[in-house]
């Protein structure tokens, strides 16, 4: 019982699933409490009266992260396409053209440059309502590219990840993302440039498995899911109840996997403070040193 | 025990190997005969073989009898000195590693291993990795980048393990180490799915400077029986699934995902498995003798080139 609630809390509320226009109330998912609709928003959809940690839009993620002013949208030159022509219960274009229209935005994630706390940084904020999140080909060259021009503009990169994993209608083209994504920071880090991941909730699968949990420091949302294998597959292949808790930022501090859980409300700060604990490798290694550590 | 499509074939071939009693028993001429069925059975074999879905080559690349891991290991490489361990949290047996000679070439392989029947099954937990397994593969990268040795990697996956310890001891963090391991990989590397590819669990170890893939193997993002539970939300529409999810040789090599198919035997590799090794080891030879002498930082940098293009998308209007 405990573990279904457990689960059930954290599941993104319908009301911005779907973008409906909201009541001025809402019912926190976690504590019942009656939350007015702008508080919670004032409060980084943070529930202020028992700190459960709801999604966010990419806007409002970007609105709180970046200096004001700062950012300058680099994704959205690339659109997806369905290269497998894939159908299931629905054709792939159609699910495309839903959820673009949803969201607003050709697929799953948004990049751009801004500074945080003046430091140079290269940002890149998934969108978990669209199509889940998934990492397709667009998702994976938007991250590649975004990598790619940070370490030519020499920024800092930081990455909020939501997902459920890649996306299947991409077929064998999705997992190879994983790999592209990969090799794309090996620019970054070739220019000892850092790399923070932040892991909100959730993020699961082949992006969990790959760029998401490469970077230099890795930080994730309070009650987040992060995870390889999603709860229900894992019951399904053991047949037997998950431990209260298991695969929750809190549990994965735990287990030594992210170096710190950190509230909404001081995220900034402290990935501010890594960037400048980081910064300036580059000025602190001789020439040569680089280039034999670059790869 | 033949797959259900290949019922046809081996009612053939009995009815072939009665008569060739058949002739012996009563000093019969049936040389003819036979000569017509077994033309038969040949043209049969390949209309079978040519013509199968996505779901019956899911159906073939799982097949039992078809050579595992540890077959070519032995057979086409020689002195395979089995390296165990990932000095951490164990030795995984999903996952087998060490160093082995291909003609004459010393190389570092690391293979998943499937079980040749149910009990190795059991034991190598039907070929899915712990994170011990990537572990076990990162040490294998480090020796060979160490001691300048090309590396082979054999992939045979349904995935990487989906249970509690895995997800403990951070089954996606390894993973996503082991891709980033192997791209950093200052020789050569070429890696072969020799029968299921299974979503990042196989990706771990494919990082290669060339991919190739068996015939009648497949690799793909999700199983078709998962991706039926998620998208039909039936796991019996693996059929479906299989065809839709594009995962077979072919379809792979137009995707760009693989760069060579190489052949099976009629039959597919699990009728003649020392025909296919021997296949198999004259592709290997022939790829790391073209990726021989080439310097870390053109091996580096064709790695990147060959993933970062991996994609289809559209420039916006």
């Amino acid at each position: 019982m405990a573990l279904e609630r457990l689960f059930r809390r954290n599941r993104p509320t319908r009301k911005e699933d779907d973008n409906s226009p909201a009541g001025l109330w809402l019912k926190c998912d976690a504590c019942s409490a009656q939350i007015y609709r702008k508080d919670l928003i004032a409060n980084l959809y943070v529930c202020p009266e028992c700190g459960h940690h709801y999604s966010m839009p990419v806007d409002a993620r970007i609105d709180m992260l970046a200096d004001p002013g700062t950012f300058e949208r680099w994704s959205g030159a690339i659109r997806p396409v369905d290269p497998l022509e894939f159908v299931d219960t629905q054709p792939y274009v159609e699910r495309l053209e839903k959820a673009e229209q949803k969201q607003g935005r050709p697929d799953a994630v948004v990049t751009g440059a801004c500074e945080m706390g003046g430091h140079p940084v290269a940002l890149v904020v998934m969108d978990f309502f669209f199509l889940g999140g998934s990492m397709g080909s667009v998702v994976g060259e938007e991250i590649a590219r975004a990598a790619e021009r940070a370490a030519d503009e020499g920024r800092a990169f930081v990455a909020v990840t939501a997902s459920g994993g890649a996306r299947m209608q991409e077929g064998a083209l999705s997992l190879m993302q994983m790999a592209k994504t990969t090799v794309a920071l090996e620019r970054l880090a070739a220019e000892r440039l850092p790399y923070v991941a932040v892991l909100s909730h959730p993020t699961t699968g082949g992006v969990t498995a790959s760029f998401a949990t490469l970077g230099d420091v890795i930080f994730a949302e309070p009650g987040a899911l992060i995870s390889f294998a999603g709860p229900r597959v894992i019951q399904q292949t053991i047949k037997q109840d998950l431990p209260e808790g298991f695969q929750r930022s809190e549990f994965l501090l735990q287990k030594g996997m992210v170096d710190d859980v950190v509230r909404r409300q001081d995220l900034k700060a402290r990935v501010v403070a890594v960037l400048k604990a980081l910064s300036g490798a580059k000025e602190r290694a001789p020439r040569e040193e680089l280039h034999a550590a670059a790869v | 025990m033949p797959l259900p499509f290949e019922k046809p074939i081996e009612d053939l071939e009995a009815k072939i190997q009665d008569m060739r009693r058949y002739a012996e028993e009563q000093g019969v001429d049936l040389s003819e005969e036979i000569a017509l069925l077994e033309a038969r059975l040949d043209r049969l074999k390949r209309d079978t073989f040519e013509n199968l879905t996505r779901w019956q080559r899911v159906q073939v690349a799982r097949a039992a009898g078809r050579p595992t891991a540890l077959d070519y290991l032995t057979k086409a490489f020689s002195g395979f000195l089995e390296l165990h361990g990932d000095r951490t949290l164990g030795d995984d047996p999903a996952m087998v590693a060490g160093l082995a000679e291909l003609d004459g070439r010393q190389v570092v392989v690391v293979g998943q291993q499937k079980g040749r029947d149910t009990k190795e099954n059991i034991s190598r937990n039907f070929g899915m990795s712990h994170p011990s397994g990537y572990r076990k593969a990162m040490r294998m990268f480090d020796l060979a980048d160490k001691f300048r040795l090309p590396v082979v990697c054999l992939i045979d996956t349904p995935g990487a393990y989906p249970g509690l310890a895995a997800e403990e001891q951070g089954q996606a963090w390894v993973i996503a180490a082991c891709i980033q391991r192997m791209s950093r990989l200052e020789v050569p590397a070429v890696s072969v799915v020799i029968g299921e590819g299974g979503s990042g669990g196989a990706l771990a170890i494919g990082v290669a400077n060339r991919v190739l893939i068996l015939e009648n193997a497949i690799y793909s993002v999700i199983s078709p029986e998962s991706c039926a539970a998620i998208l039909w939300r039936d796991a019996s529409e693996a059929p479906k699934a299989a065809e839709a999810l594009k995962l077979t040789a072919k379809d792979l090599l137009e995707q760009g995902v693989v760069d060579r198919v190489v052949p099976e035997p009629l039959g597919g590799a699990h009728n003649s498995p020392d025909e296919a090794i021997a296949t198999v080891k004259r592709a290997l030879v022939e790829e790391l003798a073209a990726l021989d002498g080439l310097p870390p930082a053109v091996l580096l940098e064709q790695r990147y080139q060959r993933f970062r293009a991996l994609g289809r998308f559209a420039e916006a209007a």
